[in-house]
């Protein structure tokens, strides 16, 4: 086990949460002083480019490439939002990361407000992080009373306020045009696209969204610099470390900043402790509920964006949901489709109506009804929903189910057969 | 029927909203206070925060359905959501919702003939690495046993004589 830097992790520990005196004192908001006193946003904008930062709450898509579509020369006012919905099951990370450290969120956003010339903030945050969500109101108003926050930030004449606004309670509001719904108080829906939320976003101006991770990364690339970041990873095309949150059969479920590129043999074995109860490996989940199983034949596959796309999965939110060779893969589909379909916001069909339609043939094969013309229409449902629903909600459903088709096919048959489940 | 808002919260609210350009953002923030203060969302809750913001009921009422954490039937004391998403379900998720459901007597979605507990199955509540997991209230439990849940409950019925 090699030691990894810690970035985000820096100053976590057990049951603690560290505030502002001790944040400053670990070296914290000397990014900020960087970033207003000798940089100007162009360039820091240029230097999260050059970091390969990637967005981390999923999607991945590459942070400085997004900056960019935001219109610079725009008046005010101009929306910074982070997204901290976390509720794709097997993603607990953000919450870590606020359970441990709020002020790194609010720095960073800082400094990304300023790259962006964004006046105003809001961290989204779902209903469950009732911790969180107090920690971060103490830091921003402990950074306010710092000069951080408000009105010409260390006499800098930029100018930054932060808000914080709790959710009710819905995965969709994880898709950010639905989330800058939600924050102006009508039906969270998504919104098509274009436009871009970077020409009209919230309350119809300039917004970016991005994720409390990918946020909290920005000071560090400010102050360490882009070579640096692009360093920690150990693949040629990745950048920085990631926060992984392992759960499922593992002896140790707990939440680690690796590199990006660490392998998924590494993870498993020396961090999750190996397999639970001294079992197998079967499958896992390498980034949240919503990418496509892996199998034993890919457990040196490194954890990064290219290398899962290449084994036909995605690195997703960093989440690493571990199965058993005890574990019936059918059953696990269909309980991940049954979140999804409960999920659905219900604006668009292939979702509202392909989701539950899915669950039930799960179901019915799962229970020992399943006939060869299910696994037929499993099949055709799959190929109408992928590439067919308003938002990527019932993409990401389709995930596991992609998984389940190509990796364990068989156990679909074998449930048909025997007209029962061979695992219970 | 207990109190929908205190009136200095309602004052606050008022305050608050003449101070905003897009006044309507408060609607969860409202709504979540009525619950906190009411345990659920009545009707008349939802008419009081489509008046304060100068909306129609039906505009809140869109907004209030399609949030799962805010209650607009009555629920328990203590609203139990018990998580069945992928990591809970993979450590014994299921077993731990049939125990509960015995040691209530209830089905999901039914409150408890005490009137204390309402069982709500929930997705995912991101504490995945300490699952099978609960959240009772705003508060979060785990990892579980059996024992670990009577425990809690005899707490919280203990909690409610006192």
């Amino acid at each position: 086990m090699k030691q990894t830097a810690q970035l985000l992790f820096k100053n976590r520990r057990p049951g603690e949460t560290v505030f502002l005196k001790e944040y400053e004192r670990a070296g914290g908001y000397l990014g900020l002083k960087q970033a207003l006193r000798e940089m100007q946003p162009k360039q820091i904008c240029e230097l999260v480019k050059n970091s390969g930062l990637r967005g981390r709450g999923g999607a991945g898509f590459p942070t400085g490439l997004k900056w960019s579509f935001f219109p610079a020369d725009k008046p005010a006012p101009k929306y910074l939002v982070c997204n901290c919905d976390e509720m794709e099951p097997g993603t607990y990370k953000d919450g870590e990361l606020l359970q441990a450290d709020p002020h790194q969120l609010v720095e960073g956003m800082i400094i990304s407000a300023y790259a962006l010339q964004a006046d105003t903030g809001y961290i989204f945050i779902r209903y469950a992080y009732r911790e969180q969500f107090a920690n971060l109101q103490r830091a921003i108003a402990e950074a306010t009373e710092a000069g951080y926050l408000g009105k010409d930030i260390l006499g800098s004449g930029f100018s930054f306020e932060l808000h914080v606004h709790g959710s009710a309670g819905r995965y969709i509001l994880g898709e950010e045009t639905a989330l800058l719904n939600g924050l102006e108080g009508v039906r969270p829906n998504p919104r098509s696209k274009p436009p871009f939320p970077a020409v009209r976003g919230l309350f119809g101006r300039p917004t970016t969204v991005n994720n409390v991770e990918t946020l909290s990364n920005i000071q560090h690339i400010v102050t360490g610099g882009a070579a640096r970041f692009r360093d920690l990873a150990l693949t040629v095309d990745g950048a920085g470390t990631k926060l992984y949150g392992l759960s499922g059969h593992l002896e140790r479920t707990e939440c680690f900043e690796l590199p990006v590129g660490i392998s998924l043999r590494e993870i498993i074995d020396e961090y999750g402790g190996g397999v639970w109860r001294g079992r197998r490996f079967k499958s896992c989940l390498p980034g949240g509920a919503s990418t496509p199983f892996l199998t034993s034949a890919d457990l040196d596959v490194q954890l990064d964006y290219q290398t899962l796309e290449a084994v036909g999965s995605r690195f997703g939110t960093g989440g690493v949901t571990v199965f058993d060779d005890r574990t019936c893969m059918v059953a696990a589909t269909l309980n991940l489709i049954r979140f999804f379909a409960r999920e659905s916001c219900g604006w668009c069909t292939p979702c509202r109506d392909g989701l539950p339609l899915v669950a039930w043939l799960l179901e019915k094969i799962e229970h020992g009804d399943g006939t060869r013309d299910d696994l037929q229409l499993l099949k055709s449902q799959y190929s109408n929903i992928s590439g067919n629903s308003f938002c990527a909600l019932a993409e990401g459903a389709m995930g596991p189910v992609d998984g389940l088709l190509r990796h364990f096919e068989q156990e679909l048959v074998d449930h048909i057969e025997k007209g029962r489940c061979p695992f219970s | 029927m207990a109190e929908l808002l205190t009136a200095e919260q309602i004052d606050q609210f008022r305050a608050h909203i003449a101070h905003i350009e897009h006044p309507r953002e408060l609607i969860i923030d409202l709504l979540r206070a009525v619950q906190d203060k009411h345990g659920w969302v009545p009707d008349e809750g939802v008419e009081l925060v489509a008046g304060l913001l100068g909306l129609t009921p039906l505009e809140v009422e869109e907004i209030a359905t399609f949030y799962y954490k805010i209650y607009r039937r009555p629920v328990g004391r203590y609203p139990i959501h018990i998580c069945d998403s992928i990591c809970c379900w993979s450590r014994g998720g299921e077993a731990l919702a049939e125990h509960l459901q015995k040691s209530l007597d209830i089905a999901p979605g039914e409150t408890s003939a005490d009137g204390l507990f309402t069982l709500l199955p929930t997705c995912c509540l991101g504490v995945c690495g300490r699952a099978p997991a609960m959240m009772i209230g705003r508060e979060s439990y785990g990892p579980l046993n059996n024992e670990d849940v009577d425990r809690v409950l005899a707490e919280l019925r203990q909690e409610a004589q006192a």
